[in-house]
């Protein structure tokens, strides 16, 4: 009965789309008020019928009803509450509901707040989200249900994925959808920009906290996923380049040159065609890595669910949204009239290399996660593309992109001085120069690129640091006075602030982790020490038993370093009897300078002894320490007081107290 | 110039679309078995509980035949099933079972019983023996033997009524021409 009240919700919530997608746009090609009021209505009434239809198969996951399909492939009754919950999304069906249901907020909260938009605006914006829920309503009811029944019921279920049987993973799709659907708010009001053939500095305000809220949840969302790889499948690694993380990283490149681009048409009032073309982008690539993992046309380590009779259907929807919106850029695009000009030695000019360099790295990833595709295409037999191609192409395009972030803060509007800008970075020459002197002294083995690496991290966080310090007249006026300014920020400076000193800490981690990982793989009997990267690992031993609904070998170690203790590491080997799948469960001891890592495997021989693998992962943690601190910075720009006062006339007065951001 | 900058996304998206649309009619599960063009691996089964006759390499001479891996425990496998009755109740081609990895003696036989039994003979295979050998990933999964004993194809996943005329069945009528 639960099932069906979904179902039949999910249905209504298609014609309330339908309504929506069609009534405000006639309304505002026509002029109609009445037609275009009704966006507001329509879009809080498909959040309540998707939230209703999202409560009900939550509801027949927590009762495990077995006579659901959808439970009982994806659920067993002995698998602990959380993911019973989180097995909701964990599986295809489920997670397009999921999509829909944070499309469908996200259209409403524009319903909600958008009072200040331009009616015409605001109708087809949310007719064009409409479009998009269509499409995916669509998709779900006529290839797959979420709600389909089984006859008879099923005695249990078969379990989620042991896998996916993780807090980190838990809470790893929400972030990253929140992250895909938050872009098709910024494709909404591009598109509806492009019908209306205006951009302008009002339409990039509000157009830029949508994206920040996106690319913030996205950086947690990849976060987490990454951080979930590295302790869950046991490799001691972070990042492989698999298509679906590729998926996700696709819309984060894209969001990211968007996020600055919208800052040039805001202030500028120029490179409007580029971030209409962004905002397209981002959400192409989101649709794409939506898609790409279930369509069939690819598979991957962690593919879910993949069927290629749905890949028909999901290429056409492609088709529509991807073509019809480039073929609409490509229509009205060159229309959109600039006022601004500028030199290549600017502000805008940095903010463009921005754009380049990451529709660049875009293209590059999706370059790599296509081509076996295309191989394939054409005969070429089947190959997979590694992490050596993205490694040797992405790595170079991203090193100069580096340096010049630190410029770019510096550069004024318009028109700039590289030397300038150099002056003023002097400080942070100084620091880098003295800080990759002593890494070369300090550090006697260890790639280039990982030194180069750290080099950089260096450059940007100081470099950031010495552009706040200028903003607020640092040493050149009294110490109150430059406290005073510090106060006065704007909180959109601060986020950009934050956010790039979290990259920084990001590219440190990730050449600390890259360059100089130590890993040792052996036999251990108990009471065995093995030596990694100064650390005693002294194995105690292993115990076999039993969890809610796995078995498990549980090792301990005691990490010692020069006869001091530092941890004790008990990592775990589970089996899941439903799926007959084993899973590690690494142990991890965050350090400051990297973390201690053992994973135990299987027993080896009639001495007791077990396969063991222990790792030294320097710096890893900043990479998501790192990451938390870029999202935290977006969310500092989205409370800017300027986002929140939409109306154009409040423009003047603003800049005028916030100088320059 | 400008225009064609302008239509240059739309023209590589539609590159991608393209290889999409080709990329859709091939299956990037369809490994490539090396046990194809070989012939099958010895392997000898006792019968399931209840039957007097199992199954071994030597039965699948002399015709074309299918052997299909299934278990009571696999959903998947019951998705199929009633197709895989249709195709028996046809005699389109005999159907050899193999009841893979039954916690119980008695889950399959039940099994059976309560849906019916497409099977010309079964196999039983508790400890993965003839699995292993021909290199079951999962169930179900079907194997295209010819006359000669030799493996000509493997279909993973279920036969649903679409892939069956699309491709299985003509590709069966072929090994019997030959």
């Amino acid at each position: 009965m639960i099932a069906e009240a979904g179902h039949f919700a999910l249905t209504l919530a298609l014609f309330v789309a339908i309504v929506q997608a069609t009534l405000p746009m006639i309304g505002a090609h026509r002029g109609n008020a009445l037609w275009m009021s009704m966006d507001k209505p329509t879009a809080i009434a498909q959040l309540l019928l998707v939230t209703f239809a999202f409560g009900c198969l939550t509801y027949s996951h927590v009762v495990s009803d077995f006579s659901v399909v959808n439970v009982v492939q994806n659920s067993h009754s002995l698998k602990p509450m959380l993911y019973k919950v989180s097995g909701v999304w964990g599986n295809h069906e489920g997670s397009l509901l999921l999509w829909v249901f944070i499309l469908a907020a996200f259209g409403s909260a524009v319903a909600m707040f958008g009072d200040n938009l331009p009616p015409t605006l605001r109708a087809r914006v949310l007719g064009v989200q409409a479009m998009i829920a269509v499409g995916f309503f669509l998709f779900m009811l006529l290839t797959s249900n979420p709600f389909e029944r089984v006859f008879p019921a099923a005695m249990d279920g078969r379990d989620l994925n042991p896998l996916l049987q993780d807090p980190g993973l838990a809470f790893h799709p929400p972030f990253l959808y929140l992250g895909y659907v938050g872009f098709s708010m910024a494709f909404s009001f591009a598109i509806a920009a492009l019908i209306e053939g205006r951009v302008d500095a009002a339409w990039a305000r509000w157009v830029r906290p949508w994206t920040l809220a996106a690319w913030s949840f996205l950086t947690i969302g990849i976060g987490l996923g990454s951080w979930w790889a590295y302790y869950e499948l046991g490799w001691g690694g972070w990042w492989f380049w698999d298509p679906v993380e590729n998926a996700s990283f696709m819309p984060w490149l894209a969001g990211t040159a968007l996020l600055h681009s919208a800052i040039v048409v805001e202030k500028r009032d120029t490179m409007k065609t580029w971030t209409i073309f962004l905002a397209i982008l981002a959400f192409s690539m989101s649709l794409l890595g939506t898609f790409l993992v279930r369509s069939g046309v690819l598979t991957s380590v962690h593919a879910f669910a993949t069927d290629p009779e749905r890949g028909v259907f999901i290429l056409l929807l492609l088709m529509i949204v991807i073509g019809g919106s480039l073929a609409l850029f490509a229509m009205r695009g060159p229309s959109l009239r600039s006022t601004g000009v500028f030199k290549p030695i600017s502000r805008e000019g940095g903010l463009l290399l921005n754009n380049l360099v990451m529709s660049t790295g875009c293209a590059v990833v999706l370059l790599g996660t296509l081509y076996p595709l295309f191989l394939d295409a054409v005969g070429g037999g089947k190959v997979s593309v590694g992490p050596p191609f993205f490694n040797s192409v992405f790595i170079p395009l991203m090193i100069p992109m580096f340096m010049a972030m630190g410029f770019g803060p510096v550069l004024s509007w318009k028109r700039s001085d590289l030397v300038q800008a150099c002056l003023r970075l002097k400080v942070a020459f100084m620091v880098t120069g003295l800080a990759c002197a002593a890494f070369l002294a300090l550090i006697d083995q260890g790639p280039f690129l990982a030194i180069l690496g750290l080099g950089l991290a260096v450059w940007l966080f100081v470099a950031t640091f010495v552009e706040l310090a200028e903003r607020i007249k640092l040493f050149k006026e009294p110490i109150g006075s430059s406290f005073a300014r510090l106060l006065r920020q704007p909180r959109a400076s601060w986020g950009m602030t934050l956010a790039h000193l979290g990259m920084a800490i990001v590219i440190a981690g990730m050449a600390g982790a890259g360059g100089w990982k130590v890993e040792s793989i052996q036999v251990m009997t108990p009471g065995e020490t093995v030596n990694v990267a100064g650390y005693d690992y002294k194995f105690i031993g292993a115990r076999q038993g039993q969890g809610p609904n796995y078995t498990i070998i549980a090792g301990e170690f005691e990490v010692t370093q020069g006869g001091k203790h530092v941890a004790t590491l008990k990592p775990e080997k589970r089996n899941y009897p439903v799926r007959q799948m084993p899973t590690t469960e690494a142990a991890i001891h965050t350090l400051f300078t990297g973390d201690l890592y053992a994973v135990i495997g299987d027993p080896d021989g009639s001495n007791g002894g077990f396969v063991t693998r222990l790792y030294f992962n320097p710096l890893i943690v900043w990479m998501w320490a790192g990451s938390l601190i870029m999202a935290f910075g977006a969310a500092v720009s989205i409370s800017d007081r300027r986002y929140r006062i939409g109306a154009p006339a409040k423009r003047k007065i603003q800049n005028a107290a916030q100088a320059k951001v | 110039m400008k225009r064609f900058m302008y239509l240059l996304p739309l023209g590589i998206f539609l590159v991608i679309a393209g290889y999409f649309a080709v990329g859709l009619t091939l299956n990037p599960r369809d490994m490539p078995s090396t046990l194809i063009d070989q012939k099958v691996p010895a392997f000898d089964l006792k019968p399931i509980k209840g039957s007097t006759r199992g199954l071994s390499s030597e039965d699948l001479k002399g015709q074309v035949t299918l052997v299909n891996i299934f278990g009571s425990w696999c959903v998947a496998c019951l998705t199929e099933h009633p197709f895989l009755m249709e195709i028996q109740a046809q005699g389109l081609v005999p159907i050899y079972g193999i009841d893979w990895r039954e916690k119980n003696p008695d889950d399959g036989p039940k099994w059976l019983a309560r849906r019916g039994d497409p099977y010309t003979l079964i196999g039983d295979d508790p400890e993965s023996k003839a699995a292993i050998a021909l290199g079951v990933t999962g169930a179900p999964e079907t194997f295209f033997v010819d006359k000669h004993g030799v493996i000509r194809y493997k279909h993973v996943g279920p036969i649903t009524p679409g892939i069956w005329k699309r491709s299985l069945w003509p590709l069966v009528q072929e090994l019997r021409k030959q």
